[in-house]
């Protein structure tokens, strides 16, 4: 195997395809490369290790997410259980079937329409398949709700691997993040599949005007409404993530283990998630002050989303999925240690910024995120500054000593003269 | 003033085949060779021609650019080579040596009455001028200028590298020569770093200033020996010398010999018994590879170590600056799933399911496969923690790949080499070549504005 595999490298070396074949070839192999000059010997890592693990920190939502579109859906046709038991009523066979059926297929088009791309690329440009789309095509999936339909997932995929990454160089050149790229474009497209009350649930779309109408809102949703009550939701729902929502996003427990596996093996910058977790408390505690400080009367639209206990918007919602896997992007993101703390705290205070004041739509992390995308170089522009700066300041000081040659050139001058 | 220097930042890549603290004697070597790509940024313009007969230490060409650098020959014997390459660039010397050796005679120099720009000229005309190396640009120090002070780091941290206080021992009186020497050339200090001030070589020579130096690589790196005590601004020039050249710089004052001895480390995994032998600059490896026996067919042999040197074979000579030749075994296999496996026989600097970090002292087997394909600068932030200077390394290196001159020279482009960026280019994730990208942004620079 190893050795035919060889023999089809070299026939296929300098050819149109060789970058497909590669692809396919260094995904069974690792290759046979070997250093030429400067270190002799290389750190294991590669990209690939480093994609998988994102990917391997993002397999436990994913099941997550499917047991849960089923439990959403039976739950919302059958009543919630009044004494919910984990075995019992989520982890059934029942919940992960219909998980499977709706949330694979997301899987299988985001991940099909994407490489497709990104190996006509690849062919075209001549360069290797970059592994950036295999986390980007986990994302997606994750970041939709589940009744997409998926020929607007193929859309919104083609559209943001071409115009979101390939037109500006492929993985690694990118200015926006190619996976909320996606989502902002099928948000601003197809608005209605992408908001309300109906398509957080399965079914709820096709089943809205029957008799059987069920209802799929989000708590953030319901507080936008301008409901204060009590929803019927309890924080360790939200926190476990039995609730509506984004496939992916619920858990913040396995977003939270996933985060801290991310930081452990490196991978991601501890230093944006914990400022953007930061970011966000700081915001939603000014919100929760002006509601205790009474400058937001009670009949005010955003007055729900406002006294919203500030903690807990990072248990709602994509926050958490967003702080974890797409804020610590490293393309997009501020690329200086001291540039990822700033960064961070304005994804997670804007995030909550947006969410509460958003009138159509209250979630703001892909905004957020998108937003601070674009001001990542500026942020780093000035931290960088800061360093020439100071090479700069030391320059005042620098003891620029006279060549032996001018001293010669200035006796033979005066000795001409 | 002495200053102890701490080095946190960095990662030492232990190795097995560390050299053993012997020494032997090698074979003499038939024929020597002078590798001219040693000289970087040097043009060459021959005083002999082939056929001609030359002492140890008698000039056979000169830089083109400064034609009081004068290059000398290793031993004596006969010019029986000009190997040359495209454009009839002169690509290696080769001298067949005589059974007897006969040394050129440089006049002895009492150093202590000698001022600056006599020893100057001496060490210009005698051919010890190429130890001397310069900061900006990692180049043969330009002779037509004043430097603000001399570094010299006698700590080792590289990989595998000659332990610099076992090679330098009993060279004492050497030591004293050189550095009196040279500090008569700067009005700065001669500042040396150590591992130990108690039992270093340097511990009582007069006229340095001793710093103690302690952390992981690149700790022995005098770029970040500079970057710690003294950075480079622009405009100033620093001069570096490599410990143990000062032994053949110091013989020359002393006795007016052009002695190219050196002792060697021949050290790696591939190599059956690593130690040390003496050797001279030039000799080819064979002569001492095979004594002390290889455990492969296939291995890579670097003349210097594994983060710096230069690929060679053992038909190739030992380089003008190289005191360690390095065997590890060659990586050009494929590994089925290499990409997502746990690997615990292998250096990483993530966690990412490699367990290097479980063991900080295990020695490791590394052979040069890349461990991945060549990608586009990815990921972010982890060469600040092997980078311990006080300058952005994934900004310069991208300055240095768009041709950015004004980047290029705001972000301290002046104080570094390319060996500083081995580290990073070790653990680049995205298999970059760093040293190569900065040594292309050096010269440049050096073109443009020099």
């Amino acid at each position: 195997m190893k050795e035919k595999l060889h023999q089809l490298k070299l026939k296929y070396q300098g050819k149109k395809m060789a970058p497909a074949f590669n692809a396919l070839h260094t995904f069974l192999y690792s290759p046979n490369e070997t250093t030429h000059s400067g270190s002799h010997v290389r750190a294991v890592d590669d990209l690939k290790r480093t994609m998988n693990t994102v990917i391997m920190a993002l397999v436990p939502c994913l099941l997550f997410g499917m047991f849960n579109a089923g439990y959403q859906h039976y739950s919302a046709i059958n009543g919630f259980p009044a004494e919910f038991s984990l075995f019992e009523h989520f982890l059934t066979w029942d919940n992960f079937w219909l998980g499977v059926i709706t949330i694979l297929p997301l899987v299988i088009v985001s991940y099909g329409v994407g490489l497709v791309i990104e190996f006509i690329f690849a062919v075209i440009k001549g360069h290797e398949v970059e592994e950036g789309y295999l986390v980007t095509g986990m994302l997606v999936p994750l970041i939709i709700p589940v009744d997409t339909p998926l020929w607007m997932l193929a859309v919104a995929v083609a559209f943001g691997v071409v115009i979101g990454k390939e037109v500006f160089g492929g993985t690694g050149m990118n200015i926006l993040n190619p996976a909320l790229t996606i989502r902002a474009f099928l948000f601003f497209a197809y608005p209605t599949w992408m908001s309300g009350d109906k398509v957080w649930v399965h079914d709820a779309v096709n089943l809205a005007g029957t008799a059987d109408a069920i209802s799929g809102e989000t708590i953030l949703g319901y507080l936008a409404q301008g409901n204060t009550s009590e929803f019927s939701y309890s924080v360790s729902d939200m926190f476990f993530g039995f609730i509506p929502g984004s496939v992916g996003e619920t858990s913040t427990l396995l977003i939270l283990l996933g985060g801290l596996f991310l930081i452990f093996s490196k991978i991601a910058s501890w230093r944006i998630m914990l400022s953007a977790v930061i970011g966000s408390l700081v915001m939603g505690l000014l919100f929760n002050g002006a509601v205790a400080w009474e400058w937001i009367p009670e009949y005010s639209k955003f007055y729900g989303l406002m006294s919203f206990d500030f903690w807990k918007h990072l248990i709602v919602g994509g926050l958490a999925f967003g702080i974890v896997y797409m804020a610590t992007d490293p393309v997009t993101g501020s690329q200086t240690n001291k540039g990822k703390w700033i960064y961070g705290f304005l994804i997670g205070f804007i995030s909550v910024m947006i969410r509460v004041f958003n009138p159509g739509y209250p979630e703001g992390v892909f905004l957020a995120i998108l937003l601070m995308n674009v001001f990542a170089p500026t942020i780093d522009h000035y931290v960088v500054q800061g360093n020439v700066k100071k090479r700069m300041k030391r320059l005042k000081n620098a003891t620029i000593l006279p060549k032996p040659s001018d001293g010669k050139a200035e006796e033979l001058k005066v000795e001409t003269v | 003033m002495s200053k102890d220097i701490r080095i946190k930042k960095g990662l030492n890549i232990n190795l097995i085949g560390a050299a053993e603290q012997t020494t032997s004697k090698a074979v003499l070597s038939n024929v020597y060779a002078l590798n001219l790509e040693d000289f970087h940024g040097v043009i060459p313009k021959m005083l002999v021609k082939e056929g001609a007969e030359v002492k140890a230490g008698e000039p056979i060409f000169y830089n083109k650019n400064i034609e009081d650098m004068r290059f000398v020959s290793p031993v004596s014997g006969e010019i029986v080579e000009i190997v040359r390459g495209a454009r009839r660039r002169i690509l290696t010397l080769k001298i067949l040596a005589d059974k007897e050796q006969n040394y050129h005679d440089n006049a002895t120099f009492d150093i202590d009455s000698a001022d600056g720009e006599s020893i100057k000229k001496a060490l210009l005309q005698s051919g010890c001028w190429p130890f001397v190396k310069q900061r900006p640009y990692a180049i043969v120090a330009y002779p037509d200028a004043t430097p603000k002070s001399i570094f010299i780091s006698a700590y080792t941290t590289a990989p595998l590298a000659a332990d610099t206080d076992y090679v330098l021992r009993g060279k004492e009186k050497e030591l004293q020569a050189a550095i009196t020497a040279l500090a008569k050339m700067t009005p700065g200090q001669v500042h040396v770093s150590v591992g130990n001030t108690e039992t270093s070589p340097f511990t009582n020579i007069k006229g340095i200033t001793l710093h103690k130096v302690s952390g992981p690589h690149p700790a022995g790196l005098v770029g970040t020996q500079i970057n710690k005590l003294d950075p480079i601004n622009k405009g100033e020039v620093v001069w570096t010398v490599a410990p143990q050249d000062l032994i053949i710089i110091g013989e020359l004052l002393l006795t007016g010999k052009f002695n190219a001895e050196r002792t060697v480390a021949l050290a790696g995994s591939s190599i059956k018994a690593p130690k040390y032998y003496t050797t001279k600059i030039g000799a080819e490896i064979s002569t001492f590879l095979y004594a002390s026996g290889v455990n492969e067919d296939k291995f890579r042999l670097i003349n210097g170590d594994v983060l710096t040197g230069a690929k060679t074979t053992p038909e190739g000579h030992l380089g003008f600056y190289n005191n360690t030749v390095t065997a590890i075994p060659e990586g050009d296999d494929y590994e089925f799933f290499g990409w997502n496996k746990p690997v615990f026989n292998k250096i990483s600097s993530t966690r990412a399911l490699t367990f290097s970090w479980l063991n900080k002292n295990k020695k490791y087997d590394l052979d040069t496969n890349t461990n991945g394909e060549h990608r586009a600068f990815v990921v972010t932030g982890r060469y600040e923690e092997v980078f311990p200077l006080d300058i952005f390394p994934l900004q310069l290196l991208k300055a240095c790949m768009v041709k950015d001159l004004d980047e290029m020279e705001q972000l301290g482009l002046y104080e570094v080499a390319p060996e500083d960026f081995a580290l990073t280019e070790f653990i680049c994730i995205s298999k970059q070549p760093h040293q190569q990208i900065i040594r292309e942004g050096l010269d440049l620079m050096y073109q443009e504005i020099g």
